[in-house]
This record gives C-alpha cells, sequence and structure tokens, in this order.
C-alpha cells in the first residue's frame, strides 16, 4: 500500500477542531495541502505542524533578523547551524548560542531549566565542539509574587544539575526581578565550546545511500508538542502542559558528548544534528534538506522507552539526550562500538534518498511521504503589521526626587533585590570544574582559559529589560553595547554575539513593533561595534492573559584574551591606587534603578547610547588594560557610578576615599546616573599623567574620583558607610529572601 | 613516578586530576576506563571527582562495583597510596576502604566555593609539603558532602590521627561557621589506618595552577612525587 493511498484513506477523519490544535492557520493549511498535492495524514499533519511552528520556522521573525550584521573576517560560521563559530587563531575556534526554555521553565522549573542547559550543549557539541562555559540569563517576577521563590529555587537547582553533572563549569550569567515576567519567566542559556576550526561538524547531509544512525536515550512521549507549546500564549489552562516538558538526564548527556567526540575524532560522520526541538521530524528535515536529498526513516528501528508508541509519537517526541547522525558508509562498526563503549544506544533507522522527500514507515506502512521542499522551502514566513512605539520623554535629573544622603540611598541600592549579590545563584553552579576558570563569576565578564594556551575566552550575558520597555530600539543598542563593554572591561577583544529574543505575541502589532525596534537597535549597533550576530534563538508569545513581558533581547557576547597575563578584573589591588571614571557625565536617571528603588517611579527615556563614544572609550580602556596601566576596571551600568565603585571595594574588601565631585549636576545624579560609555578603572598614582594624556588623545573625559584604602566608603559631607555594613546589604538579600518560604 | 587515573562513566574531573599530576610529575598519568579489569603498575591511584553512574543510586555506589574497582581495592590493601578526591571520596567510603558516608549537605544545595583547610597531619605520602596545621585553601563543589559516621567511628577515627583536613578560620579555628556542609566534626577528608588511602571532598586540582588564583592544591601533588618518585 502507498503513503498517498493511506493518506487518502486517513484524510477524512482530519477536522478542522484537529488542524486549529495543531496550530496550523486555515490560510496555512491551504499551503500544506498545495505542497503535499493531498490531505494529510495526522502524522503529516503533525510533522508540517512542529516544522511550521514559530519556534522552528521563524515565520514571524525572519523577515526581520536579515538586518542583522552576521559577517566578519573573525567569523567562521553564521547563523544556520547548531550553534555560530569564531575564529581564535592558532587552528581553534569558539562554538556558542544562547537559546531559550521560558515556556517549559515556568509550568516546571526545574526540568524546564534542566533541559534547557542540556539542549543549549548539545548544540555545541553537535558542532563538534567540548563545551566549556555555560552562562544564563534569568527573569523571574517581583520578589513578592507568590511563584517567584519556587521559580527561582526550581530553574536554578535545575541548571545547576545538569551543568555540573556535565562537568561544564558555569561561569556567569544575570538575573533580573521585575513584576512584568511575573506570570512569563525567562530561562535563557548559554553554552561556549572550543574546537579545532578544521574540524567543525554540520549538519547538511550530502550523499546518497548513506546511513541515518540514531544515537543516545530512547524516545518516551515526553515533550510531544513542545516546540508548539514554545510557540502559544499560556493561559489559566497552561498549568496543564506539564506532560509538554520534557525530562533531563545529564548524566546520559555527558555519556554522549564523550561518544560524540569520540566518534567524531574518527572519519565516520557525514552530517550530525542533535534533536532537540521537534526531535526526529527537525533533524531529520534539516539534515536532508541542507543536503540537498531525501531521507527514508523506518520507525520500527528507533529505540524506544515505552511500548506501542506510534509513528506520530516518535517523530514528535522531544525526549532528550539524543542525536541523529548520517555516516560514512561502512562506518556503522566503529561508530556502534563507541556508542556501546559508552552504553548508549545505536541503531541504523534510515538512509538518504536521491528522492527529495522525507518518507517515514512504521510497522510496514508508510506514515508520511512529503516533498522536503513543501515542508522546509514552503514554511510560511509573515511580515507582521507593526507599530513603532512611542519615545518616551527624557526626564531631568533636577526632575527626579534626590536621597537624604547618597551613601544611605548606595546601601538601599545594593541591598535591593535589582542589585543584591547573586552569590546565592552561581554557588550552586560548579563553576571551577575543567581547570580553567580564571575569572568567576561577579565580575564583568567571566573569563575561561582555552585549554593549555595562554588565551582566554571572555564571555557575559547583557540586557536591561526596562530599558527595552521603555524604548526597544534604544535598550537593544544598549544591551549590545554593555556585552561589549563587559567584555572590554577584562581586556577582551569582543568578537562576536549570540542573542535570544524574548518577546510578547507578535500578531500584536504593537509587540511586532518592539521586535522590529530591538533588531534595528542591535543592527546599528553590531554593526558600529563590530560585532557580528553568528548564532541565536527567537522566543515569541512570552505573554500571559495579553499581557506580555518586556521585549528582552539577550545579548551573549564571547571575547577574546590573548594572554590571560594582560587580564583586568574589578577587584581593587593596592591601597593608594587611584580611582578615576572614564567617560562623560550627564546624569542621566530616567529609567535607573535609582529611580525604581527609590522612588515610586519607573520613567522615561532609558539612558542615550553614543556608539562612537562606546568605541573611543572602550579602545581607550582596552590599551589601557594591555599597557598595565590600570590595576582594576569595572564597567558602569545599573546603579551607576557609585555602584560600581561599590561593587570594585567589596570585590576586594578595599574602602575608597572619594572626592568632592563638580557641582554642574545634582549629587544623586552623578552617582547613580546610568550615562553609558563609561568605565572606573584604579590606577598606581604614577600612571596617572599617562592615562590623563592617552584619554586627551582619544577625546575621553577623565575625572579622578578618589582614592583606595580603608575599610569605609567616604564621601565628604557624609557619615562614611564601613564595608561590613554594605556586605551584608548586599549579600544577604537574596539568601534570606529564598530563606523565607 | 607512574599514577593512573580511574574513569568512570561520568567522572568529570578526571583532566583536572591529570593535568595536576602531570604537573607534578613530568609525565601524563595513564587514564584507566572503569570497565577494564587490569590496573597498569601505579605507585599512586587516583579516583577523580563527577557524578560516577550520574550518582543514581547513592554518590558513589555503583562505581564501587565497577570491574575495576576490585582491583583498587586489592592495590589499596597492599599499601599501594589511592587518592580519592570528591565522588572519588564517595567511591572509596561505598567500596569500604574508607568509614562513613558522604551525605546530602545540611543545605540541600551544591555548594561550590573556596574552603579553607586545617592539615591535621603531615606525615603522609599525601601531606608532606604541607605544614601541620596549616591553612589550606581548596575549592569544594558538591551537593553530597556531609561527612558522617557513628560516634564510635568518628573517635576512632581522632583516636588514630586520621582526619586528614577539616573545615577552619582563617585563623585555624574549627568551628560550624566554618563548615559548609554539615560534616561531623568538620571532617573534610580522612585517612585508612595506615594512612596510604586518602579521601577527600575538596578539590586540590582545581587550586594547582597560579592562573587559577591559588597553588595551595598543588602541594599534594608534589608530596605524592617527592613520597613516590
Amino acid at each position: 500500500m502507498s503513503g498517498a493511498t493511506r493518506a487518502a484513506r486517513q484524510a477524512t477523519s482530519l477536522s478542522d477542531e484537529l488542524i486549529a490544535e495543531h496550530g496550523i492557520s486555515p490560510d496555512e493549511y491551504a499551503r500544506l495541502l498545495e505542497g503535499l498535492g493531498r490531505e494529510p495524514t495526522l502524522t503529516e499533519l503533525g510533522i508540517f505542524s512542529v516544522m511550521w511552528s514559530e519556534h522552528c520556522s521563524y515565520k514571524s521573525s525572519r523577515v526581520w533578523l536579515k538586518k542583522l550584521p552576521t559577517t566578519g573576517p573573525q567569523v567562521i560560521q553564521g547563523p544556520g547551524e547548531n550553534a555560530g563559530v569564531v575564529d581564535l587563531g592558532d587552528g581553534q575556534a569558539a562554538v556558542f548560542k544562547m537559546e531559550s526554555h521560558n515556556h517549559p521553565s515556568y509550568i516546571e522549573p526545574y526540568q524546564g531549566a534542566a533541559t534547557g542547559v542540556g539542549g543549549i550543549m548539545r548544540d555545541v557539541f553537535t558542532m563538534g565542539a567540548r563545551p566549556v562555559a555555560n552562562m544564563n540569563a534569568l527573569r523571574f517576577g517581583a520578589p513578592e509574587h507568590p511563584k517567584t521563590r519556587h521559580l527561582v529555587s526550581g530553574v536554578v537547582s535545575g541548571i545547576g544539575d545538569y551543568g555540573n553533572c556535565m562537568g561544564v563549569p558555569t561561569v556567569g550569567g544575570e538575573t533580573n526581578f521585575d513584576a512584568r515576567f511575573n506570570d512569563n519567566i525567562l530561562v535563557n542559556a548559554m553554552t561556549v565550546g572550543l574546537v579545532d576550526a578544521n574540524r567543525i561538524f554540520k549538519s547538511a547531509a550530502k550523499g546518497v545511500g548513506l546511513p541515518v544512525v540514531y544515537v543516545g536515550s530512547k524516545t518516551g512521549r515526553d515533550g510531544i508538542h513542545g516546540a508548539t507549546m514554545a510557540s502559544a500564549e499560556f493561559d489559566e489552562a497552561s498549568q496543564e502542559k506539564r506532560p509538554t516538558v520534557q525530562v533531563g538526564d545529564p548524566f546520559t548527556e555527558k555519556l554522549l558528548l564523550e561518544a560524540c567526540l569520540e566518534l567524531m575524532a574518527e572519519d565516520a560522520i557525514v552530517a550530525i544534528q542533535d534533536m532537540g526541538a521537534a526531535g526526529l521530524t527537525s533533524s531529520s528535515v534539516e539534515m536532508a534538506d541542507k543536503g540537498g536529498v531525501g531521507i527514508d526513516l523506518d520507525l520500527d528501528h528507533v529505540p524506544t522507552r515505552e511500548e506501542g508508541m506510534t509513528a506520530y509519537e516518535m517523530l514528535l517526541s522531544e525526549s532528550q539526550e539524543r542525536m541523529l547522525m548520517v555516516l560514512k558508509p561502512g562506518a556503522e562498526p566503529i561508530a556502534e562500538r563507541i556508542f556501546t563503549k559508552w552504553e548508549l544506544d545505536f541503531a541504523v533507522i534510515g538512509e538518504t534518498t536521491d528522492t527529495g522527500r522525507l518518507v517515514v514507515r512504521h510497522a510496514g506502512v508508510v506514515e508520511a511521504d512529503i516533498p522536503l521542499a513543501a515542508l522546509a522551502h514552503a514554511a510560511p514566513v509573515y511580515e507582521r503589521p507593526w507599530v513603532p512605539r512611542e519615545k518616551p520623554p527624557t526626564i531631568a535629573p533636577e526632575d527626579v526626587k534626590a536621597p537624604n544622603s547618597i551613601l544611605g540611598a548606595l546601601e538601599c541600592l545594593m541591598g535591593s533585590p535589582h542589585l543584591a549579590s547573586r552569590r546565592w545563584i552561581w554557588e550552586q553552579y560548579d563553576h571551577m570544574v575543567m581547570a580553567d576558570t580564571v575569572q568567576r563569576p561577579g565580575g564583568d565578564a567571566a573569563v575561561v582559559r582555552v585549554h593549555g594556551t595562554k588565551k582566554g575566552l571572555a564571555i557575559s550575558c547583557d540586557v536591561t529589560p526596562r530599558y527595552c520597555a521603555a524604548d526597544p530600539y534604544e535598550g537593544a543598542k544598549q544591551a549590545v553595547a554593555e556585552c561589549w563593554r563587559n567584555l572590554m572591561a577584562v581586556g577582551a577583544a569582543p568578537l562576536a554575539i549570540t542573542d535570544c529574543m524574548n518577546f510578547g505575541n507578535p500578531e500584536r502589532p504593537e509587540i511586532m513593533g518592539e521586535f522590529v525596534g530591538a533588531v534595528e537597535g542591535m543592527a546599528e549597533a553590531c554593526g558600529a561595534l563590530g560585532f557580528p550576530v553568528v548564532s541565536g534563538n527567537v522566543s515569541l508569545y512570552n505573554e500571559t492573559n495579553g499581557i506580555a513581558i518586556p521585549p528582552t533581547p539577550a545579548i551573549g557576547g564571547v571575547g577574546l584574551i590573548s594572554d590571560i597575563a594582560d587580564m583586568a578584573s574589578i577587584a581593587l589591588k593596592q591601597d593608594g591606587d587611584l580611582l578615576l571614571l572614564l567617560g562623560g557625565e550627564t546624569g542621566h536617571l530616567g529609567q535607573s534603578t535609582y529611580m525604581q528603588v527609590m522612588t515610586d517611579r519607573l520613567e522615561g527615556a532609558p539612558p542615550p547610547v553614543d556608539l562612537a563614544a562606546e568605541r573611543r572609550v572602550g579602545d581607550l580602556v582596552r590599551a589601557l588594560i594591555k599597557a598595565h596601566a590600570v590595576s582594576a576596571v569595572h564597567d558602569v551600568s545599573d546603579g551607576g557610578l557609585l555602584v560600581a565603585i561599590a561593587e570594585m571595594a567589596l570585590a576586594s574588601n578595599r574602602g575608597v576615599t572619594l572626592e568632592t565631585a563638580p557641582d554642574r549636576l545634582p549629587a544623586h545624579a552623578r552617582w547613580f546616573g546610568e550615562d553609558q560609555a563609561r568605565y572606573v578603572v584604579a590606577a598606581a598614582p604614577d600612571k596617572a599623567d599617562g592615562i590623563h594624556k592617552a584619554a586627551a588623545v582619544a577625546e575621553v573625559p577623565v575625572r579622578v574620583l578618589g582614592s583606595v584604602g580603608g575599610d569605609m566608603i567616604t564621601l565628604p559631607g557624609e557619615t562614611p558607610l564601613s564595608l561590613t555594613a554594605l556586605k551584608a546589604a548586599h549579600g544577604e538579600w537574596l539568601p534570606r529572601f529564598m530563606a523565607h518560604g | 613516578m607512574k599514577a593512573s587515573v580511574i574513569v568512570f562513566p561520568g567522572s568529570n574531573c578526571d583532566r583536572d586530576a591529570a593535568v595536576a599530576l602531570e604537573a607534578a610529575m613530568g609525565a601524563a598519568p595513564t587514564m584507566v576506563w572503569h570497565g577494564d579489569s587490569e590496573l597498569p603498575n601505579s605507585d599512586l591511584i587516583l579516583l577523580p571527582g563527577g557524578f560516577s553512574y550520574g550518582d543514581y543510586l547513592r554518590s558513589g555506589a555503583m562505581a564501587a562495583h565497577s570491574p575495576i574497582m576490585r582491583e583498587v581495592v586489592r592495590r589499596a590493601k597492599a599499601g599501594t597510596p589511592v587518592l580519592g578526591i570528591c565522588n572519588g571520596f564517595q567511591v572509596l567510603t561505598e567500596s569500604g576502604l574508607l568509614p562513613g558516608v558522604l551525605m546530602r549537605n545540611t543545605n540541600l544545595r551544591f555548594i561550590c566555593e573556596d574552603v579553607l583547610l586545617k592539615v591535621e597531619r603531615n606525615d603522609t605520602a599525601f601531606a608532606r609539603c604541607y605544614a601541620k596545621g596549616a591553612v589550606v585553601r581548596f575549592p569544594i563543589a558538591h551537593k553530597d558532602g556531609c561527612y558522617f559516621a557513628d560516634e564510635a567511628t568518628l573517635d576512632r577515627l581522632e583516636s588514630e590521627n586520621r582526619v586528614a583536613f577539616r573545615y577552619c578560620e582563617a585563623s585555624g579555628a574549627v568551628t560550624a561557621e566554618a563548615n559548609p556542609n554539615g560534616s561531623r566534626r568538620n571532617i573534610a577528608g580522612i585517612y585508612n589506618e595506615t594512612g596510604t588511602v586518602l579521601g577527600l571532598m575538596p578539590h586540590p586540582e582545581r587550586l594547582a595552577d597560579a592562573a587559577l588564583s591559588g597553588t595551595d592544591g598543588a602541594k599534594m601533588f608534589a608530596s605524592l612525587v617527592e613520597t613516590l618518585h
């Protein structure tokens, strides 16, 4: 019996409701019929449903993502593969990507976050790279929200348990608390790996008659339609979607990692693709489509965890820790030997063909027979209507209430949920395994040594959702600029970014307008800073009952330090050193942490980003680091100048004595304004002249802020703030919050 | 000196241990797969950290029954020095080479941080480069690091001078505040009766390199090389 025959017989049972339940619109169904040339079977409908889901097809975002710069001399692989790749010189390359696991993490925080980490690591080792660092960017609701503590606890232990077991250090990240994430948290995970530049593996299955091999865990009924869930809004019934959340097994993934890398050292693999979203369907379709071939699968050979699984279930399962490979002819025995050694399933489940079709058989019946062109290239692409966001007014510093005391305000800010220490989180992550973490969490960027060399990879994740909510364009520019700045601040040459675009429902023109604004802002900043996008992920429909999250384009950047002896950190090193501010001061308080914590308003325009100034100041700072003219460096971001200084003091347990600032600006605007393109540096007094001269040449303003020493933060006219009190305020909030269930 | 590092499925500090050993020995150790029953001639056997078999039954429990462990136990009993770090310590207690058990940390969470340790003995192959009573800094990274044994066993360990390291303050004071995981009597590591088998939760191999903000761990490997070369 041919597939078409079975299809014709089954087709009558596909009701409009069933089609709608698969997230396929009437227009899309018409397109499906045209591409297929007949009515689909239920299995085929499932295949189209996941392949055309927002999650897999990027149908709403694709036209806009094309605006992002993706090339540069350092780029070996841009978007389109499992992860991006940049050149590190000496035949080495870094492979990295960030991905969201927002919807599952809200429904089941531990497993959702764990499998997010597992998925992104698979993306990286699929390319042949050994993961060397994990990062994460987390957004939770307000601390007062009844679910927040439970979500933080589950997400953090899920991330920790997975990465810790894998033996890949989780070296940093960022965490925000904001009521606008109460009903949709964001869990974005990033992995960076290392690979020899001439040993990169891709997903194009070029060649006919090649064995298609399934390795890893068995397939179960978990995660079916996960990709479709991640492409819809939440409502009251969303908790019922728990069964669509996958369950992670980091031990199996560790074995899979080692087995894959062992096989990759042999000359055996033509193409490899991890089974992530949309599982076997997506991996087989992508490999065949990219290779320009067809693919035949026989599901009778798929290792299954449960009895009686249907073709539909096997094709749509998102069971974790699985890989699909196309091997060179005759390479099956060596592959089987390696996977058996690691006690993993290994099965030849099909072969590549010259038909250009995906043909799936199960129990002797053709369950699906679809031209790949109809699945992949005919996927819908939408130019969704959008409206630009009106720019909020700029708030003058004088219009924001001053505090009773500057140092009192500093203590409040440092002990607020927004700036309090994240140690409680990163202490649960093994951030030292692999013994190459040369800069641990808590600084501007984490730095891991390229194993066996003196080179370092600097990594930072950044975005300020409150800025993006006020002005998506300027906020996205800021996210890219801050990431770039954090890499510069440790002495790295920024190479490229990955992004995780978290937004609401793109079918609403105002949300689509946020997306467009953010992409345009990113494109401008990436272009101006020579910081291309090499990989990324879009997560839409982050909204519940029509209320969307703030637009959150999370940026994960990677930079290279050619010699870690030239690395900078935020810790003050020496009493008597001078503290200097590099960069201008306008006292921008709109959308600032000061405004959020010390007043009851959070309004106005976010700080504007002058990309030319970013470059000038950043290049100066990196040159000073390289010349060993500065002993500590910190970028100025959330909380402004005084918070940056306080963080440097706490990192080293050294006090600072600050001088009276010129009174052109109100004191609270000067100390807490969030003007961009600024760094605080410490330097030995005999280096100050040279720094002033270099800054003058670079046309960068410099101001001496004070000097290092003692055990207090001292400001003229104010009662000094002891580091002990500051440390307590900064350190206690999160543990106390988490302890009081 | 010849060293063997045992690799279990789920070991993940095997490379770190090998790097630290190689830096001290000037030669790479042999990596021995858990499924092997033959162990090369070794002056030192190292059981590395990680999550052997996913720690799914109890940490270290399944690894203790690996084919290679029969040979490790035989060699240990014949006097070959054995060093078990973190998961390796758990494997040593599960296989009966060391008494007691490593339970879930009292705060129930994984903890990764530097801790201070008091060196209780320096008359062993593992510790001769440390001063007795010195305070050293090693990282910990575990969820099941709370050392537990019954009171009689703890008394015996102390009377036989078998406590290797204790969690302590910078002053060397052994206090509850300095105890990160609830270990009985602040015990971070112990020896067997002959001082030839050492199990400890902290990771000396992670601070054995000046680029990693500390080198206190390097002295353990230097001690081994000095003793066993």
